[in-house]
């Protein structure tokens, strides 16, 4: 046998550098320097340019393939002449078949759907190690892919390989410099060493170490702080199963293994082979050139070929034929033997077969069941191969899948030969490749086969998108006085009206009553007038259930159009879970939580308001109180909006003085929190800018003439104008505040939000500490947009400044028309328990999503300096230029 | 104190630095070479906008280049180039 050269590729390269001479390093700077030169001034080329330089590359390749081929046999006395042809033919024809078309240069991929354009940006200088082998075909594709990337590479061939080589780099160097490569563009490091590599490895100029070769390569081009592609070893299990293609598996695998006499490291190592199939698999091998190895050769050859010391392959015995190795262990085999074949009965250091053998000889094991056979291919593969390579061989798809799913391999070759399988485009549509990417599991940092995109910093462009926005409203909203006698137009089998005891009272349940459907079975549930509670909800669920309810009204305020919507929800999705459906989230597109889709049965749902402020007739909001828990579960989602909204002023014609006044300013904010908001629309905007003008015109009608019908009217349909704003774009800080600081103070929520609304516009319009991110808005627009208001409302100023200080002095001077506390020391708390409780209000306030969609991003001390301001009370912002809010005229109402 | 002006003509760049470089005597307080004509430089080319950085230096007169396109701007900055010169347009 011949004595072939160790391989090197398991010794460990020191990382340290070690002391190299002045000369020598003197050389390895003049090799970086000129591989950094020629890599700065290929940043100049184009895709033309690039393109033509490879195609002359690749026809040289193409035709000192057999020379090359040739020198390497000679030079490294492993595998097969013939065989290392093709594999520099594969290395130029084939790769260049893949990336003769591919854009590498500039814009590479445009994905207009997306807004992105990826753009290409070379790497510079790489450093290259290439194995023993496959010397010549891996210089020649890294050499190819290298200029189609436009990068510069300093080869450091395995020194047993050197020769061929540097001979490799010279015929691809010179036909790139011919055709307009810059000069320098390869070096090939004469006699590399340790040290050299060493020093290269953490070289600053350096900007890739491209590692070819065993684990020792591999780890310390992973270890030298430099990024890099280390691709290495394998152990490729094989599982034959029963319903494969017996002749077609065997001669794949002996392809395979046989080609290069097994140095491909994807090459087929164990094949295990299901018991049913065990006898006629193996008599197939043997009748195609296989030699069946018994218990004594088996013995024999596992002493032989694997070093017991180390339990990896003997290096002597690596690319070199059957027959070589047989003679070489004692064997008696026929002279044209291509393959030695060892039963095995397990995988591991005492069965030394089981490891990776890149030489014709091939462990065999029988599988008494598919998991016995997984399992072992499990054990070949985790006995270092994972990430690299696997085969299967079956007509079974779900046992196929079952492999592909069990094993930890790059590759997963599919009936065809693992070897020339695995380096693409031969045998399927894998790229073609001389690399191959093992995951974290082999130590690389890609189970790709490397190729030309692993060869460029790919930059991607990121256009601004426009993200889509929605207006989303009830399907139909009856108003003005007596629409609800559009009721009579939904038909009903059975109708469940929820309400409040008072409204019962008074005479509004007979009134919706009487203009439902006729031969309506009807049910009146009446449920307290406060946020709705579990229990409430629970008992309306049931009455739903009992009723079989078709359609529900809900007359009330937003506390009971709220109960019925959540009554609804549960009535219609049983499963719904609350706490689970009120899940935070920062989009209502992107958010985790999904609500149920899925109805056991169905309700219209009809809201009659019947207070003009929270707008919860067409809003997708509720909240729900758990006594039990303490805990308050605000859900919100576009299923909750109610189907019909009736917007009836007759309802709310009684109002009291104090109620007007607190939906009233509830409403107003609701629309000054939703103009400004990151999320406006031009749709929401609109009804926001309504809505405003409306509030101030009729508001104090409203307050001093309760039965001024027109008043009352317009005041009920701004409250739904407006939350059809806020429903689409939401609130902001204001109510972000006035929910943490109601709460804990027990304050009601439209005299909360009026406590805070001066100061909250006086914030928004300042230049923000700290801008809130938004795809949504261009620049800052709050400040604007609170001018357009006071232009909308006529209260004069110049320049946006003063408009918004006239803006918020007609604010407060509505507030205090409609006697509003303008201070929270008014109220009565005291400034020490103020004090102590705004640390935590604020904390709270900042949690509220409200705050959100608010333009400026709250920061914590400046919602800690707004409670302050609140407390304090009056001079928002400088003085009044403004008309007197009552006097006011807007047009267009 | 003067200044030294020179276009450079791409098909000679490294002649026509080698030149400024031999013909720089010290005495001006700059030297503007125009290099809007030139769209791509090579390895020769490099080098001696390096060599002649070199020689500027030592005998203290700044180097401007005018008219440097964005690509070859990006070589220099490759090879660590820029700080030697000022650039105008």
């Amino acid at each position: 046998m011949k004595v072939s050269e160790a391989i090197q590729e398991r010794v460990q390269i020191p990382l340290a550098v070690e002391a190299l001479s002045a000369e020598r390093l003197a050389y390895l700077e003049g090799l970086v320097s000129q591989a950094k030169t020629a890599a700065a001034v290929f940043s100049q080329f184009t895709q033309a340019d690039v393109d033509r330089i490879v195609k002359p590359m690749v026809l040289a390749g193409m035709e000192q393939a057999q020379h090359l081929a040739r020198l390497a046999v000679e030079e490294t006395r492993l595998g097969v002449m013939e065989d290392k042809v093709i594999k520099n033919m594969v290395a130029c024809e084939f790769v260049y078949n893949y990336i003769k078309d591919k854009r590498t240069v500039g814009v590479i991929r445009e994905i207009p759907e997306r807004n992105l354009i990826e753009m290409a940006e070379p790497i510079g200088v790489l450093f290259s190690l290439t194995p023993i082998t496959n010397p010549t075909s891996t210089v020649l594709f890294k050499c190819i892919m290298a200029i189609k990337t436009r990068n510069a590479v300093i080869f450091s061939p395995h020194p047993k390989a050197w020769h061929c080589c540097a001979e490799a780099v010279r015929i691809m160097y010179e036909a790139a410099v011919k055709y307009g490569a810059p000069e320098g563009v390869f070096t090939c490091l004469d006699s590399p060493t340790l040290p050299d590599n060493a020093h290269l490895m953490k070289h600053k100029d350096v900007g890739l170490i491209d590692a070819t070769g065993g684990p020792g390569v591999v780890k310390a081009a992973y270890s030298s702080g430099k990024p890099a592609l280390g691709v290495g070893a394998g152990n490729t299990p094989v599982y034959f199963e029963k319903t494969a293609d017996v002749n077609t598996a065997v001669v794949d695998i002996i392809v395979s293994k046989t080609f290069d006499n097994g140095t491909i490291c994807a090459s087929e190592q164990t094949v295990v082979i299901d018991d049913e199939i065990y006898d006629a698999v193996l008599k197939k091998f043997v009748e195609l050139g296989a030699h069946l190895c018994n218990e004594k050769e088996t013995k024999l050859l596992e002493r032989s070929v694997i070093d017991p010391q180390t339990g990896f392959m003997q290096p002597l015995a690596v690319g070199q034929k059957a027959t070589d190795i047989a003679r070489f262990v004692g064997l008696s085999v026929k002279p044209d033997t291509k393959l030695l074949i060892a039963p095995i009965q397990g995988v591991g250091r005492e069965h030394p077969l089981s490891v990776e053998k890149l030489f014709p000889v091939l462990a065999v094991y029988r599988a008494k069941s598919v998991t016995e056979a997984l399992r072992v291919c499990v054990d070949v593969n985790h006995a270092g191969g994972i990430g690299h390579t696997a085969v299967v061989f079956s007509r079974n798809e779900e046992i196929i899948r079952k492999f592909g799913e069990v094993i930890n391999a790059g590759r997963i070759i599919v009936n065809s030969p693992g070897s020339i399988g695995a380096l693409g485009a031969v045998y399927n549509d894998l790229v073609p490749t001389f690399s191959f990417g093992c995951g974290t599991g082999g130590g690389n940092s890609t189970t790709d086969n490397v190729n030309i995109f692993h060869y460029l910093n790919i930059k991607r462009m990121a256009r601004r998108t426009q993200n889509h926005m929605w207006f989303r409203v009830p399907n139909q909203i009856y108003f003005n006085m007596n629409a609800v006698e559009n009721l009579r137009q939904f038909p009903s089998l059975s109708t469940i009206i929820v309400t409040s005891p008072l409204l019962e009272q008074i005479g509004h349940v007979d009134i919706v009553r009487r203009h439902i459907c006729p031969k309506t079975h009807v049910h009146v549930q009446v449920i307290p007038d406060a946020e709705p509670e579990v229990k409430v909800i629970a008992e309306g669920v049931e009455a739903l259930n009992f009723y079989k309810a078709d359609q529900i009204i809900a007359l009330g305020g937003g506390s009971v159009i709220d109960a019925a919507k959540i009554m609804k929800l549960k009535y219609e999705s049983p499963e719904a879970d609350l706490e689970y459906l009120a899940a935070p989230f920062l989009d209502l597109r992107k958010r985790v939580v999904q609500y149920p889709t899925e109805k056991v049965s169905r309700a219209r749902l009809i809201a009659i308001s019947t207070t003009s402020g929270t707008g919860s007739e067409v809003t997708p909001f509720a909240v729900l109180t758990d006594k039990a828990s303490g805990r308050k579960v605000t859900l919100a989602d576009y299923s909750l909006t109610p189907d019909v909204a009736v917007v009836d002023p007759q309802f709310v014609m009684s109002m009291p003085k104090g109620l007007t006044a607190d939906t009233g300013i509830d409403c107003l904010t609701h629309a000054l929190e939703a103009g400004v908001s990151n999320y406006a629309s031009p749709y929401t905007d609109s009804n926001a800018m309504q809505a405003i003008r409306m509030v101030f015109k009729y508001l104090p009608i409203a307050y001093e003439h309760p039965s001024d019908e027109e008043a009352r009217s317009m005041m009920h349909n701004a409250a739904c104008i407006a939350a059809m704003a806020f429903s689409n774009a939401s609130v902001g800080v204001n109510h972000a505040l006035a929910h943490a600081f109601g709460a804990r103070f027990h304050v009601a929520h439209g005299r909360a939000n009026a406590l805070m609304l001066p100061h909250v516009m006086a914030y928004n319009a300042e230049v923000p500490t700290k801008f809130m991110p938004s795809p949504y808005t261009k620049g800052y627009v709050a400040d604007k947009k609170y001018a357009t208001v006071a232009d909308l409302l006529g209260i004069g100023g110049h320049t946006v400044d003063e408009k918004v200080k006239n803006l918020i002095h007609a604010t407060e001077q509505l507030l205090d028309q409609l006697g509003f506390p303008r201070s929270i020391a008014e109220l009565g708390i005291s400034r020490e328990e103020f004090e102590r409780a705004v640390p935590e209000v604020a904390s709270i306030a900042f949690e509220d999503p409200s705050g959100r969609s608010n333009p400026r991003m709250p920061m914590m001390k400046e919602l800690e300096a707004l409670f302050w301001k609140a407390y304090e009370g009056r001079g928002a912002k400088g003085e009044c230029k403004a008309t007197p809010a009552s006097a006011l005229n807007p047009t267009m109402v | 104190m003067s200044a030294v002006c020179l276009n450079i003509d791409e098909t000679r760049v490294v002649q026509a630095l080698r030149e400024a470089g031999d013909n720089l005597d010290g005495t001006e307080a700059e030297a503007v070479l125009d290099f809007s004509s030139v769209h791509r430089i090579d390895p020769g080319a490099l080098l001696a906008i390096e060599a002649f950085a070199g020689i500027a230096e030592k005998k203290g007169v700044k180097v401007v280049l005018r008219g440097v396109n964005i690509d070859v701007y990006k070589v220099l900055k490759l090879m660590k180039l820029t700080s030697r010169f000022s650039f105008v347009n």
